[in-house]
């Protein structure tokens, strides 16, 4: 799928830059995998040329936030297949979450994934490692060795660290090593639900999970992380309190940051009408209200990234009844689409604003230089075809797994394929 | 007797909040018909003679399997069990590998009653045969709502103006859910009561009142239509002893002493005697929890008919 181009023009696209938060009708030279020119007029005898005309250029995305399956669910993804969906979403990092079976709560464990993502050779994984051991909640699980293996933040994901004093001593351990806490934030007691408690829930006799679940959680763990002054992120930011709350938090100096996932920014619980389990997901599909605030947050800046949450299941795990079927939802291959039509179409932000929510923001969450397209630079970006209208169709994914709530949704925008460190090439013109 | 031909796209009955109106009209009409049936020396009309259902139930049940068989038998049709101790589900098998395995027994209908929420919708978008929910979960009822409408518009004439109180656990009951759903369709002003704990979050947006305290609302209704209580939610915390239950929310001889002279009272059964009803319900006049269970083969016999593309003009089951 990738093919290594010692000398490539990408001619007459505009080139975003996030940071400078501008776009730039300019030619792009790679040579060795790294840019060497970045001009209107270039010459580049004997480069493959690309044409770009009409078309974008960013750097690769970073995705916060996916579940690659491996070790334990290889049927529904591994890390080879996730990071393949990854690229064919514009993702060039991935970080990859560590409720695996089993857990990815050790040096070993971070050592085997970033060997797996490095053999698959796609887009580059970032493991996410345990805070606590087994994800038990209960004893700190060895972070240092973790990080000496390359994991770059820590969290329990998919389940809350209930025990107060256990997450304070998560945050302050966290701290030596400078990586932030992701926090999967569900109060015990109000997680029992499968759809988010609301007139919904009612009028279809499911079980309800309220807001105050996930708003209540988080509003310790914002406390806890001003106590201690460790980064903490909050995953998947679902509803209007909790936005609130993380704003609250960034006013009073807090060091916190917010992820929000596309799907509940262009989904409310309204879709479960037919209690198709493609939309069961954690947290649940909210109400309009909430979809609208977490919107907002992104505009405003409080939720800093766009996080995909890709979490594949097998369809036999999704053709249950409602109650019995996994949470989570492919989301690597639609993120971009539907944050674009969300985002920037609705005119809610500029294009490198929403460009940044994808690159910069999440890049510095995890301390990662910040993704630029610079002479100089490694070659990482991806080219964006911002006026492709595609629909979505579940048997062309390239995840394993095919639990998307967008099947025959038409997107708008599309990633074409990109460049990878070491001048690696996939999409347009690649293949 | 006149019998209008049957809603063609009466296809499934998952719910009452899939039904026109007309499907509404149609099952009442024939009920009544089959009721006439039900009183003859021989109640059996042969309407669905060669039709196969299978009763497929996941929960346990007395009253709706035996009210669903039966109604099969009077139109001559079969109507096979499906044991949860004895089938597959103790296996592993899964509700997909039931509908496959339903799917390749060629039967006419399935009823199916499950603890989950969808599992009738599950089984509809799965299977050509027809799907009649038996009750899926804290979803929907609809057969229960329907008999309910039958029994009480035949007591009651209508129920277009009528107040109806459902008291109890309404956040626990699918009975709840179609019956608020079917007697707003009929025109009836619907409230529910109970402790907060087990009214449902914004259940006001199906269209009813919400009261807590019983004796506010009791008095002014026309219907009181009392929910089964389980025991097993005091442990949940919804309410602290059967006795604190009955005293605040109980259907008492007191409180039955002080009912509006027509009330009627009914109870989609089984009765948790001392907890939502004091006995003595049993004996009042205008309890009709008898003639729920009476109306309620009827009613099932023409859901039935209905599904199973019986057709009045052809082959004429009204009585001669």
């Amino acid at each position: 799928m990738l093919m290594k181009i010692r000398r490539l023009l990408l001619k007459g696209g505009t080139v975003v830059d996030p940071a400078a938060g501008r776009n730039r009708r300019v030619n792009v030279l790679v040579e060795n995998g790294r840019v060497t020119g970045l001009a209107r007029n270039l010459s580049a005898r004997g480069a493959e040329v690309v044409d770009c005309r009409g078309r974008y250029i960013a750097p690769g995305f970073v995705d916060l936030h996916c579940h690659l399956r491996e070790p334990g669910a290889e049927d529904a993804e591994t890390v080879a297949s996730g990071t393949r969906a990854a690229l064919a979403g514009g993702f060039t990092r991935v970080c990859a979450m560590p409720n695996t079976d089993p857990p990815v709560d050790s040096e070993a464990m971070v050592r085997f994934l970033v060997g797996r993502g490095e053999s698959a050779g796609l887009a580059r994984v970032h493991p996410v490692g345990c805070c606590t051991r087994a994800r038990q909640g209960r004893e700190l699980a060895e972070i240092g060795g973790m990080v000496a293996a390359g994991a770059v933040a820590f969290s329990d994901d998919g389940n809350w660290v209930a025990d107060a004093r256990v997450m304070r001593s998560c945050l302050e351990y966290c701290k030596a090593f400078d990586k932030p806490v992701f926090a999967h934030c569900e109060m015990t007691g109000l997680d029992t639900g499968v759809a988010h408690e609301g007139p919904v829930s009612t009028r279809l006799g499911l079980a309800g999970k309220p807001d105050a679940g996930e708003a209540a959680a988080a509003a310790r763990d914002i406390l806890l992380a001003h106590l201690t002054g460790t980064r903490l992120h909050l995953c998947h930011v679902s509803c209007a309190a909790t936005v609130e709350l993380v704003r609250w938090a960034k006013g009073r100096g807090t060091a916190v940051t917010a992820e929000a996932c596309p799907h509940h920014f262009t989904l409310t619980d309204e879709a479960l009408a037919g209690y198709d389990t493609n939309f069961k997901v954690n947290p649940p599909l909210r109400g309009e209200a909430d979809r609208r605030a977490v919107l907002a947050g992104l505009a405003d800046g409080t939720i800093d990234a766009i996080a995909t949450d890709h979490a594949p299941h097998t369809r036999g795990a999704k053709e249950v009844e409602f109650d019995n079927a996994p949470a989570g939802m492919v989301g690597l291959e639609t993120a971009f689409s539907l944050g674009y039509e969300a985002l920037v179409l609705s005119g809610l932000m500029r294009l490198p604003q929403f460009i940044a929510r994808l690159t910069a923001a999440p890049a510095e969450v995890i301390g990662l230089p910040v993704p630029r397209i610079a002479v100089g630079a490694e070659a990482e970006l991806v080219v964006l075809d911002l006026r492709e209208k595609w629909t979505c169709d579940r048997d062309k994914l390239v995840s394993r797994s095919r639990n998307t709530p967008f099947a025959g949704r038409t997107l708008v925008g599309r990633v074409q394929g990109g460049i990878l460190p070491g001048g690696r090439m996939w999409g347009v013109g690649a293949d | 007797m006149s019998s209008k031909a049957p809603a063609r796209s009466l296809r499934h009955l998952l719910g009452i909040a899939e039904l026109s109106d007309e499907d509404i009209a149609a099952i009442f009409s024939h009920a009544e018909m089959f009721k006439s049936v039900l009183g003859r020396p021989i109640p059996v009309v042969p309407a669905l003679r060669g039709k196969t259902f299978v009763n497929l139930f996941f929960e346990a049940s007395t009253r709706t399997a035996s009210s669903f068989a039966l109604a099969a038998s009077r139109l001559s049709a079969q109507c096979l069990g499906f044991s949860l101790a004895a089938s597959a589900v103790r296996k592993g098998e899964t509700l997909l590998d039931t509908a496959r395995n339903i799917e390749a027994m060629r039967v006419d209908g399935v009823i199916i009653r499950h603890s989950m929420a969808g599992a009738a919708r599950f089984l509809s978008e799965r299977l050509r045969a027809f799907v009649v929910n038996a009750g899926d979960g804290c979803h929907e009822h609809p057969t229960q709502a329907l008999l309910d409408a039958f029994t009480l518009r035949e007591k009651l004439g209508t129920l277009e103006g009528r107040r109806v109180l459902l008291v109890g656990d309404i956040a626990h009951s699918r009975v709840a859910r179609s019956n608020i759903l079917l007697f707003r369709r009929l025109g009836a002003r619907v409230a529910v009561c109970g402790p907060p704990t087990l009214i449902p979050p914004r259940v006001e947006e199906l269209g009813c009142e919400v009261f807590y305290r019983l004796d506010r609302v009791l008095y002014e209704v026309d219907v009181v239509n009392m929910l089964r209580v389980q025991n097993e939610r005091i442990g949940a915390g919804a309410f602290p002893s059967v006795r604190e239950y009955r005293a605040l929310f109980g259907l008492t001889r007191e409180r039955l002493a002080r009912l509006a002279r027509s009330a009627v009272v009914i109870h989609p059964g089984p009765v948790n005697w001392g907890v939502e009803m004091d006995y003595e319900v049993s004996d009042f006049p205008h309890a009709l929890i008898m003639n729920q269970v009476t109306n309620g083969v009827a009613v099932r016999m023409a859901v039935l008919y209905l599904l199973a593309g019986g057709h009045a003009d052809e082959d004429s089951p009204a009585p001669a």
